[in-house]
């Protein structure tokens, strides 16, 4: 199995812990993840508002590059994904899209078809490995960890080529296979806030809020995520909200890569839960999963080394 | 005493080109089949903060009420999370509609100040034009000093443990070889240089 990869801009900063699980969980799971030669921003939400017709350009020119390779390319970050997702659909739909995305990529050089499929690691994980594949690689079974899977929007909206719309099941199954212990999440398909949470505060902090006060009240352990966006904005706005609402209890928020990996046996290190705000290595020690030092980063930190605010 | 507001209205207040450049987006073409149910009003979770809620945003669109719908906090509220779009009983693009009208508010520069998301938008563009990735720390470093600097200071806490766990850095993300990018994204004769 092998596959292209587009990690876009945030697992390569804030969303770092969810590009180490992910990798670290399909090198030992044997998938082939090449990182697309010098990709670009997918434009995200921001630049569709901007530029419409060359926000097309922008995504597919991942796409051009994804095909050059001959490969379909998998998509971690859920904003990342619909927004490829969409301009390949539109692409095929709309010949305005198509005549702008054709001339704007042959002036720089690139061709796309259409021919590359845009895929999802949920996707993926649940679909085209061999049934049993993960099963037979678990060591530590997540055994007594409830977890409150999040989906949020863009992995189910507005379509969901590999999961239902309204009641999106792939992750809770792939964990379910590590032997964690689903809640019914209700809210797993509602928006997160996006980033509304650092814009216009006052409404967006509130949606992350019953997010959050809903887990706690299904006595989760942790929500697992597979978006950077929803990842940050449960996790690192919980003292902002904690400033109206005292009563809120720290949740720990992870990818669900993470887990997975924790659940292979995978060296905490590699898998970034040292990138926490909220901790959960102490959780998993009390739970039998994790046992020894909580992990702590690398000699080197890349990324980290020139940082002053 | 305060200025008289008006409530009613009028005919002459119809953009007569608005509904139909709107309707010639991508996605856009299905607005007329409104049967103005409030399905997006009623799922959508920011309609309670809406100055007119998404059913209100269609109606007002399609009759060419340009700046009701450009100056209203409604499309700024929109995170694009789709509830509206997949529940509509037409399967009108409600969410590309909000698209539409949020680029046509930045072309048009119809919005109040008290909007930062406008901001985000161009200088999130303007990064992507320049570097071809967005340096994440820096664009919300950015924002956070032009829109909300007092929010900003009260955030140290969060940003040091930011940076202690490698998630938060002044690095520049950019392209290696950004030049075919910036060529394709200048072919386009309609393309948002003169707007940036």
């Amino acid at each position: 199995m092998r596959y292209a990869y587009f990690p876009g801009c945030s697992l390569k900063s804030s969303g770092r812990a969810y590009e180490e699980s992910f990798l670290a969980v399909c090198r030992a799971l044997e998938i082939g993840m090449d990182e697309l030669d010098d990709w670009n921003c997918c434009g995200a939400t921001a630049y569709m508002s901007v530029d419409e017709a060359n926000s097309h350009v922008l995504a597919t020119r991942n796409l051009a590059l994804a095909e050059r390779v001959g490969l379909d390319v998998v998509v971690p970050c859920a904003g990342c994904y619909g927004v490829l997702a969409k301009s390949k659909e539109y692409f095929e739909k709309y010949s305005s899209v198509r005549n702008a995305v054709t001339t704007g990529l042959a002036a720089g050089g690139f061709a796309y078809e259409g021919r590359a499929q845009v895929r999802h690691p949920l996707d993926i994980l649940s679909n085209d490995l061999p049934p049993r594949a993960l099963r037979s690689k678990v060591k530590k079974p997540l055994k007594g960890l409830k977890v409150a899977c999040y989906y949020g929007c863009r992995l189910i909206r507005p379509v969901s080529p590999f999961d239902d719309m309204h009641d999106p099941q792939t992750m809770d199954g792939l964990l379910k296979s590590v032997g964690a212990r689903m809640v019914e999440y209700g809210l797993k398909g509602k928006c997160c806030g996006g980033s509304l949470t650092g814009t216009v505060p006052e409404a967006g902090l509130p949606m992350c809020y019953d997010l959050l006060k809903e887990a706690h009240r299904l006595e989760a352990d942790v929500i697992a995520t597979a978006c950077p966006l929803c990842q940050f904005n449960l996790e690192c706005y919980q003292d902002d909200i904690a400033k109206k609402h005292p009563d809120l209890k720290p949740m720990p928020v992870v990818y669900f890569t993470q887990l997975i990996g924790v659940a292979m046996g995978l060296d905490p290190k590699d898998l970034g839960l040292h990138r926490q705000i909220v901790p959960i290595e102490p959780l998993l020690r009390e739970k039998g999963i994790l046992g020894g030092e909580d992990a702590k980063p690398k000699a080197k930190e890349p990324a980290a080394a020139g940082g002053r605010s | 005493m305060d200025p008289i507001e008006r409530e009613i209205r009028y005919e002459s207040d119809r953009d007569p080109t608005f509904a139909d450049e709107i309707r010639a987006m991508p996605g856009c073409e299905l607005m007329d089949r409104c049967i103005q149910c409030a399905t997006c009003s009623g799922i959508c979770p920011m309609s309670d903060a809406m100055e007119l809620t998404p059913r209100r945003i269609i109606e007002l669109t399609r009759n060419g009420f340009k700046n009701d719908v450009l100056r209203a906090n409604t499309i700024w509220l929109c995170t694009s999370c789709y509830q509206c779009q997949v529940e509509c009983p037409k399967k009108i693009g409600i969410t590309d509609i909000m698209y539409a009208l949020k680029s046509k508010a930045i072309e048009s520069g119809a919005y109040g100040k008290k909007f930062t998301i406008p901001i985000l938008a161009r200088e999130f563009y303007a990064m992507v034009k320049a570097n071809g990735r967005v340096s994440e720390s820096r664009l919300v470093q950015r924002l956070f000093m032009k829109t909300q600097p007092t929010r900003f200071l009260g955030m140290g806490r969060l940003g040091m443990k930011l940076m202690k766990t490698g998630r938060f850095s002044n690095k520049v993300e950019r392209m290696r070889n950004p030049e075919g990018l910036r060529r394709a994204l200048e072919a386009l004769p309609t393309d948002g240089r003169k707007r940036s």
